[in-house]
């Protein structure tokens, strides 16, 4: 291991000045953790309310897995519990999963994840706790926008959530709620035997809770991007900035300028729904067998490329926070620079401009023309080339370094492969020869989900061990780690490597009874159980991460304000930071990653010390 | 605790804090607006390639619709006077000019009220062949629809006849057996697509003039002590509200062509 000597004597004598200096009016408990504007406490709320939603979408998607394993069977240990809060309508007499409820849950398992739990946790938790103390500034630009933008995305999930309770269920049109199976599902004219409140519906509630989420991100990237050009310390020029923060900042502008689209579309089937309009609606639309009284004239391929219009830039504001959190973990634990800090600042910023010009290559089954098809196929191919940047400089920063494998290195780690096996596999995907054939199908699936789940997932948690210390005052237990990650690691691949055999063998992604039915799929229905058994077991594997979570807050090991010997700016705060963070003006002299300099006495060289020379 | 440059500059950037705020809410505003009139394109190209390509501009009110443009512009260079009355610290000269700019968008709401009501009372039926009958007062009685036709010639050639006296009526109606009819209503956004797209996009940009009357009512009416304690500080507000004002006002000057005139 690398000589990681003590930490500089002046960064522990924080924890007193910290009393001291705390003479500003003491603020009452409801202002201080529930309507607060501190960006830490926002950080944290955020943190934990994303944490429980990731835990609500897995529950479902666990649900949905044993109806694939077993289908048609008896939904064990908690099926009478559900029958009795969803309904008989959901769950059938043998308490079975209905074909709706599937569809319900698939739905809401894509909106839940994305909207709710891994953009909230990666963006508006890590982002909202980490970057202002990374760039030195006191709090956010906007505090009270800060706090909105909170309130705004729970309001959002809360309507998402209730939704599950309503006449007819949640929203069940997939996580992209393509028209026009989406203008007219929990209606009465599609099924005429369920009464469907006007606004309180699934689908209604599904629009109604994204428009307050789309409000949510938009005060959020607006506050985080003029935070980060406005708000930086003396000395942080653009490229002294962490890599963190070049993710957060492009991330943000994906945000600002992606969703507003979506948004459009949200309005527009609200109105396709509420109305009568026909935006989304050709001429001649049958629905149940009859012609709808509609004026018709709109189009379906018109919302597709609305919503992919966010749709795509969204999956690398998925991705984009994670590399950033794995650039600090891993030059942290190789006790090395990043290699290639520039070319990633740049490759980030190249993505994230290619990433609006890429969208339609979810769209090559839409007989959208083979000319159109053509041009996203290349500019697809395009972005993958800033996106192989990225990892090949994370891979490079490994090389020679000696590694200490706490808990968050090994999840990020363990994130490049993964990111790496779900950035390779979708190659082929960009091509719509190749598409047509794997479109819709397992596939896809596993491509998207090694991206986001092992991949994105995995950076979110390493991200979690790292900052812990620096937001409780108090590390996580290696042991418990340990027992996290492994296990994690084991049934991840086993849940979603299947998919792939699965989807070459052409299952489709929204076969409710996972293929049972289907002749083609009779030989490899087996991968379903493993994929169930997986999924049960990365759930079990997660208990000692809550556990952890939880229990540390007050008996982990005690940490010191720079724990891992780092050398970004958050860490020259008092462990936790008070409100306002710094408690003298800081000043940065040297770049993020100053690791090993030669001729210096400790192998790190934190950015708010002055030279020694 | 303070957060810097709220009210001065930073050095290196030049700006304040909500002066890239506005700028940035403003980019997502473009995208949303963009994203509305692409769906516009959309639509009508789609329409246009109908055999019965029907885009009713001729039914909206252009006189009304070039006076309210007119009005919009006004108001934004009355919200800019009133902005430089502040950094002058004239405080009375900018009650003036922004109550001025407030009048006009509420005369500018006003007059789309205006608008709408006519919609909403002028009425339009599809009839079996295809063909369409628009005019006013129309209803539904004892199996017949009845109207009382903009065309009077239109309506007898497409079958129409002039209302029996049994049935209660306006002057001038015409009535055609309910057998005939497709569907019938006022001019709301389900009538057509381009009623769809014309309530939506005037009803979210009188939605972000509302906006605007609420932001710049709160500068003129409880700016007060801020004006004693920072007037800079009021003066900023005043110009970043004066910028979203001016958004507004730039999204109706595009509105006012693709919908009135072309």
């Amino acid at each position: 291991m690398a000589s990681s000597t003590t930490p500089a004597p002046s960064t522990d004598s924080h924890q007193e000045h910290a009393h001291d200096e705390h003479h500003e009016h003491e603020l009452g408990f409801w202002q201080k953790y529930i309507f607060s504007t501190d960006h830490k406490v926002i950080g944290i709320q955020y943190g934990l309310t994303a944490l429980g939603f990731l835990l609500v979408g897995f529950g479902l998607m666990i649900l949905m897995r044993w109806q694939l394993a077993y289908p048609g069977e008896a939904i064990p240990f908690i099926g009478n519990l559900l029958k009795n809060v969803l309904g008989d309508q959901m769950i059938g007499a043998n308490n079975e999963m209905t074909p709706d409820l599937y569809n319900s849950f698939g739905a809401m398992h894509g909106t839940i994840m994305v909207f709710l739990g891994v953009v909230p946790l990666a963006f508006g938790a890590f982002g909202n706790y980490v970057v202002p103390l990374q760039i030195g500034a006191p709090d956010m630009a906007f505090p009270k926008l800060n706090m909105a933008s909170y309130w705004s995305y729970l309001v959002g999930g809360v309507i998402l959530l209730m939704s599950f309770f309503v006449p007819g269920g949640a929203a069940k049109s997939g996580w992209t709620s393509y028209s026009p199976l989406a203008s007219f599902a929990d209606t009465a004219l599609q099924n005429p035997g369920i009464e469907y409140h006007m606004i309180f519906n699934g689908q209604t509630m599904w629009l109604l809770g994204m428009v307050f989420l789309i409000s949510s991100s938009l005060l959020g990237s607006v506050n985080f991007i003029t935070t980060i050009i406005q708000l930086r310390a003396p000395g942080l020029t653009w490229m002294r900035l962490p890599f963190f923060c070049w993710a957060q900042l492009v991330t943000a502008f994906l945000l600002l300028l992606a969703f507003p689209p979506l948004e459009v579309a949200a309005i527009m089937q609200l109105m396709d729904r509420l109305a009568g309009t026909s935006f989304f609606l050709p001429t001649g639309l049958i629905v149940n067998g009859a012609q709808v009284a509609i004026s018709g004239g709109g189009s379906p391929l018109l919302y597709q490329h609305l919503f992919w219009f966010l749709g795509h830039p969204e999956v690398y504001v998925l991705i984009l926070p994670a590399v950033g959190i794995v650039a600090e973990v891993i030059t942290n634990n190789t006790r090395k620079p990043l290699w290639g800090y520039k070319s990633m600042v740049f490759a980030t910023i190249i993505l994230g401009f290619l990433s609006f010009v890429v969208w339609a290559h979810h769209m090559y089954l839409t007989g959208m023309g083979t000319k159109v098809s053509a041009f996203f196929q290349t500019t697809t191919v395009i972005i993958s080339i800033p996106s192989v940047i990225l990892i090949t400089s994370l891979i490079i920063s490994l090389w020679g370094g000696s590694i200490r494998f706490n808990t968050q290195m090994l999840f990020a780690t363990a994130f490049l492969p993964m990111f790496g096996i779900g950035g390779l596999t979708g190659l082929p995907l960009a091509f719509s020869a190749i598409d047509l054939y794997l479109h819709d199908t397992y596939y896809v699936i596993a491509h998207f989900h090694y991206v986001v789940a092992p991949g994105t997932i995995f950076g979110l948690f390493a991200g979690i061990y790292y900052w812990y210390p620096k937001m409780s005052g108090r590390k996580m237990s290696e042991r418990l780690g340990k027992m996290h990650f492994w296990p994690s690691l084991v049934f991840m691949n086993g849940i979603f490597l299947p998919m792939f055999i699965h989807g070459m063998a052409g299952f489709h992604r929204r076969w409710y009874d996972g293929g049972a039915s289907y002749e083609l799929a009779q030989n490899l229905l087996w991968l379903n159980k493993v994929m169930t058994i997986s999924a049960f077991c990365l759930a079990i594997a997660q208990i000692p991460f809550i556990i952890n979570l939880f229990i540390s807050w007050k008996l982990g090991r005690k940490a010191t304000d720079n724990p891992w010997d780092a050398t970004t700016m958050e860490w020259a705060t008092p462990t936790p930071p008070p409100h306002g963070n710094f408690l003298k003006p800081v000043t940065v002299y040297r770049g993020p990653y100053e690791y090993s300099v030669p001729g210096e006495t400790r192998d790190f060289s934190p950015q708010w010390e002055p030279d020694s020379k | 605790m303070e957060i810097p440059y709220t009210v001065t500059a930073r050095a290196d950037t030049g700006l304040w804090n909500a002066k890239i705020g506005i700028w940035l809410f403003l980019a997502s505003e473009v995208m949303l607006f963009g994203g509305l009139f692409s769906g516009y394109v959309f639509l009508r190209l789609g329409a246009a390639s109908t055999p019965d390509y029907d885009w009713p501009t001729e039914l909206l009110n252009v006189p009304m619709g070039f006076v309210n443009t007119l009005i919009l512009i006004g108001s934004s260079v009355t919200v800019i006077l009133s902005w430089s009355a502040l950094k002058l610290r004239e405080y009375n000269k900018f009650k003036i000019w922004m109550s001025i700019t407030l009048l006009c968008a509420v005369a500018f709401l006003g007059i789309k009220t205006v608008e709408y009501t006519e919609k909403f009372t002028g009425y339009g039926i599809f009839l079996n062949d295809g063909a369409e009958i628009k005019g006013k007062y129309a209803t539904e009685q004892e199996g017949f629809v009845t109207i009382v036709p903009k065309y009077p010639e239109k309506a007898e050639a497409a079958g129409f006849t002039p209302a029996p006296a049994t049935l209660a009526v306006h002057e001038g109606s015409y009535v055609i057996p309910v057998e005939n009819v497709v569907r019938w209503s006022n001019f709301q956004p389900s009538y057509n697509t381009f009623y769809s797209i014309y309530f939506t996009l005037t009803g979210l940009h009188a939605l972000h003039v509302i906006g605007g009357v609420v932001v710049l009512g709160y500068f003129l009416f409880f700016g007060g002590p801020m004006w004693r304690t920072n007037p800079e500080h009021l003066a900023n507000r005043v110009e970043v509200g004066g910028l979203f004002w001016h958004f507004v006002d730039l999204v109706w000057i595009f509105l006012f062509p693709i919908l009135y005139l072309m």
